[in-house]
């Protein structure tokens, strides 16, 4: 039993590493326009989905990786310009409705494009199992936890430390007061798309040699790197990580220990208890309403 | 006749304490105005009156029947109207369609005689839509019936919630800064309007800048400042009461204690 | 003032006939095309798609009025339309109920769920409640895909045929006049909601929460009010088209459905019935006119859903409503 219990906190940290970086995809995006972008998710997907096809067209995996995250970011700068620009003034529900048109759109075209076929990355260094404690994990799942954990770090270092991460934190407090101090809030807008994209796209390349990707492989990943971002408190960095890891770890276990039909439904019931009983998030919500 | 009674009336936002230990009386049938300096916390205290915020101490009796905390549709069913500084009109709706709307106590309709369209329903629409038509007349608004609430002025939207207010026949009618934003010819209207109502015996609460309005038509004003009250008389004593006079302009030494219109 | 009163009451006295207004006349309208459609359809195929026609509008009718009308929204609509199909078809088969007792009870029981469920979640806003329909939504597909000893699971269930009165209703043709009166109704009593009170106070929470409140109106039963009627509409559509195809899949339930429900309600008109008829009526139609374009489905779905918000976000009807006005002035 002791075994079986790390076997599923380990798979379970994996995923969560991956919710981790859709939900900080979703953080990021809704500080910089009060928005949700429902099509996070498909930038998972695209990611996985170019790497596989370059990797297919014969490039390398160092480059083949990258280049798949860089192919995400430059969609989702083009969606943010195209379709998510022209309705910057348009209220929530029609926001959403239109990141939901792009994310069909996107799917759509991924199906076009590959085809409905399920892929697969090769492993970034071994496919042999680890014994641990007990344990079996797969050394893709530590390419995964640390490429997440390397992710955030970097992440924090930009917000931190960059002009543009600082102006970006600045614009999620006041948009406002950031535009009079000279802030571009429409490139931050801009930026934040691209990094968004670019965060869920490197967690597509890192799970796809672990579960398979394919055209609609990013619904699943959007809606529960959703419920992560929620639990955390949406808005919220730290929140983004903590609820990534959270969901992930109740996924494991709830799946290990109590229902493995019901492991989707998890991320869901997570959701509306959340929704439900704390609607800030396990960190708290931000602001109150003025009337 | 006592129809409102407010005791120790408090409200805090996190550290700032919009409205401390605010209390008054308002007598049936007058116009009682609220002023004070910006920040003095007269929106929050509309606010509590009319149910919006709930608050965090003391209590609200209309007619003797307590209100403080309960949900904010009750205040309205106890009796109580009011108009908004920043417009809440129903825009996705016609002028006659917003005042029709305020009539919503005044109609005792069930969601099935709703759905099936019964005949009592159409003649209590025809009633409904007659009374929202002379309450738009009185406010000078009847070119304005089937006006689309989004494409009407100003002025006219400000007359459309006073109109839209006083269709649930309210007790009490708050009203909160009905003048602002308004020039010299409207604000005149809105005053004449606010006298018309005090002759027929609506009891009016006026939060309101402009003192000129303030001063003519008021039986009593309270004065706010910093969440509390400052004072409280008939508008000559307040004008001419020193902490008021402080409170607006400051310690000013040797002002010649005109009130500003 | 005077001479502004007489205006508005000679104006009152010249008001439209009811056939001219526009609920009046848009009832008969579609009472004619319901009627004289048989004519030109020329083979089951076409009354096929008009029967899901109708069946999808029934469904966006109801939910405009939740969407539209009282500004609220639903990701998870699919989910009551499944819940009444399979309802119906799990009473009929493992509790050998008659379908016409079967039917009404499973939309019923819909009915209660909504109502439970509403409470809680109408209390939420903006994304939120969006987030929690649709978790609810994902919540019903999943436990019909496992629960495959109640529901057939992945694989789905047949539904026996519906009996009325005797008389097993089977065919095209028989469907078609049953669905197309079905939705004639579902507009007129959509018409008769909204001009009323209980219209106006739903409007009203759209326009101003809080305005709608300090006039008397209970926003949170107003919101549960239309919540259960469009979850209601749904479910009686569900619950006819099991009835109709002798078979339900979960794919009924699936996100994927809860979205098409509220591009086809976007798409026709926000707070416009004739909207929601409209848009179900293109967007049932169109994967069927694009068979040869398969493939391009979804992306053109998407792409509708995009430009529509984009440059008309108040849908096609009242898009063409407002430039037919302005063309009269």
């Amino acid at each position: 039993m002791g075994s079986n219990w790390l076997q599923f906190v380990a798979s379970g940290v994996t995923s969560g590493a991956i919710y981790a970086l859709v939900a900080l995809g979703f953080s990021i995006i809704y500080n910089a326009s009060g928005a949700i972008n429902f099509a996070q998710g498909e930038f998972v997907m695209i990611g996985g989905m170019s790497a596989v096809m370059l990797l297919a067209l014969g490039l390398p995996l160092l480059v083949a990786l990258p280049l798949a995250v860089l192919v995400a970011v430059i969609v989702a700068l083009l969606v943010e310009k195209l379709a998510i620009e022209p309705a910057r003034h348009a209220g929530t529900v029609t926001l959403i409705i239109i990141t939901i048109g792009v994310a069909m759109f996107l799917r759509g075209l991924a199906q076009l494009l590959w085809g409905k076929g399920v892929h697969r990355l090769p492993a970034f260094s071994s496919e042999q199992p680890i014994e641990w404690l007990g344990a079996t994990i797969l050394p893709q799942s530590l390419w995964v936890m640390g490429g997440a954990a390397l992710a955030v770090v970097a992440l924090s270092w930009f917000y931190g430390r960059t002009l543009l991460g600082k102006a970006m934190r600045a614009t999620s407090h006041n948009r406002i007061a950031a535009q009079l101090v000279g802030i571009n809030t429409r490139g931050v807008l801009l930026a934040s798309f691209g990094l968004a994209a670019g965060l869920g796209a490197l967690g597509g390349v890192l799970i796809a040699p672990i579960a398979f990707t394919s055209y609609d492989s990013g619904i699943m990943l959007g809606l529960k790197g959703f419920a992560a971002a929620m639990l955390g408190g949406l808005g919220s960095f730290t929140g983004a990580v903590l609820g990534g890891l959270v969901l992930g770890l109740l996924e494991g276990l709830g799946a290990g220990f109590v229902s493995s039909a019901y492991k989707d439904a998890i991320a869901f019931v997570v959701i509306l208890a959340v929704l439900f009983l704390m609607p800030g998030g396990l960190l708290g919500g931000r602001g109150s309403e003025r009337v | 006749m006592t129809l409102l009674a407010v005791q120790g009336l408090s409200k805090a936002f996190g550290g700032v304490h919009a409205n401390q230990d605010v209390g008054f009386s308002i007598h049936a049938g007058t116009v009682h105005s609220i002023i004070g300096p910006n920040g003095a916390g007269k929106t929050c205290l509309i606010n509590m009156l009319s149910g919006v915020y709930r608050p965090d101490a003391g209590s609200i009796r209309l007619d003797g029947v307590e209100l403080a905390g309960l949900a904010t549709h009750r205040f309205a069913a106890a009796g109580i109207g009011r108009t908004f500084q920043n417009l809440q009109v129903f825009f996705n709706m016609t002028a006659i369609e917003n005042v029709m709307t305020g009539r919503h106590l005044r109609e005792h309709c069930s969601l099935l005689a709703s759905l099936l369209r019964l005949p009592s329903l159409v003649r209590a629409e025809e009633a409904c839509r007659d009374a929202a038509r002379r309450l738009l007349r009185a406010v000078g608004l009847a070119t304005y019936e089937d006006a689309a609430a989004d494409a009407m002025p100003y002025g006219a939207l400000k007359r459309l919630e006073i109109a839209r207010a006083l269709a649930a026949e309210p007790k009490l009618l708050l009203l909160d800064e009905p003048a602002a934003g308004l020039n010299a010819t409207e604000a005149r209207e809105i005053d004449l309007l606010i006298k018309r109502l005090a002759a027929e015996g609506t009891t009016v609460v006026l939060v309101e800048h402009n003192m000129k309005l303030v001063m003519g038509v008021s039986d009593r004003v309270t004065v706010l400042d910093r969440g509390r009250k400052l004072a409280e008389g008939t508008p000559d004593e307040v004008a001419r009461d020193p902490r008021v006079i402080e409170a607006y302009l400051g310690a000013v030494e040797g002002n010649a204690g005109a009130a500003h219109a | 003032m005077d001479a502004a009163a007489n205006v508005s009451e000679t104006r009152s006295a010249a008001e439209p006939r009811w056939w001219a207004r526009p609920r009046g006349g848009g009832l008969l309208l579609l009472a004619a095309v319901i009627a004289l459609l048989p004519l030109v359809l020329a083979n089951n195929y076409f009354y096929e798609v008009a029967i899901l026609v109708a069946l999808n509008a029934t469904v966006c009718v109801g939910l405009n009025l939740l969407i539209g009308y009282a500004g609220q929204i639903s990701l998870g609509h699919a989910g009551f339309f499944a819940l009444g199909g399979y309802g119906s078809a799990i009473l009929a088969t493992r509790y050998a109920l008659p379908p016409w007792l079967s039917l009404p009870l499973a939309c019923a029981a819909v009915a209660l769920l909504a109502l439970l469920i509403g409470r809680p979640t109408l209390r939420l806003k903006g994304h939120t409640l969006a987030m929690a329909t649709l978790g609810l939504g994902i919540i019903v597909s999943i436990v019909i895909n496992t629960e495959d000893g109640l529901t057939g699971g992945p694989d789905g269930m047949a539904v026996p045929p519906l009996v009325l009165f005797g008389w097993t209703v089977a065919g095209e043709r028989s469907w078609y006049w049953i669905t197309g009166a079905v939705l004639l109704v579902t507009v007129w009593l959509a018409f008769n909601l909204i001009e009323s009170p209980s219209g106006r106070a739903l409007r009203a929470l759209h326009g101003s929460e809080v305005a709608a409140q300090t006039l008397g109106i209970d926003n949170g039963r107003t919101k549960l009010q239309v919540f259960v009627l469009s979850a209601l509409v749904a479910a009686v559509a569900g619950a006819l088209m099991a009835h109709y195809a002798g078979f339900i899949t979960p794919a009924k339930a699936s996100f994927m459905h809860s979205v098409e429900l509220v591009i086809m309600v976007v798409f026709g008109g926000m707070a416009s019935v004739f909207g929601a008829v409209v848009g179900a009526a293109v967007l049932t139609m169109l994967p069927q006119a694009l068979t040869v374009l398969k493939d391009y489905e979804m992306m053109v779905f998407g792409g509708v859903l995009i430009a529509t918000m984009v440059f008309f976000p108040q849908g096609v009807v009242p898009t063409l409503a407002q430039w037919w006005t302005r063309r009269q002035t």
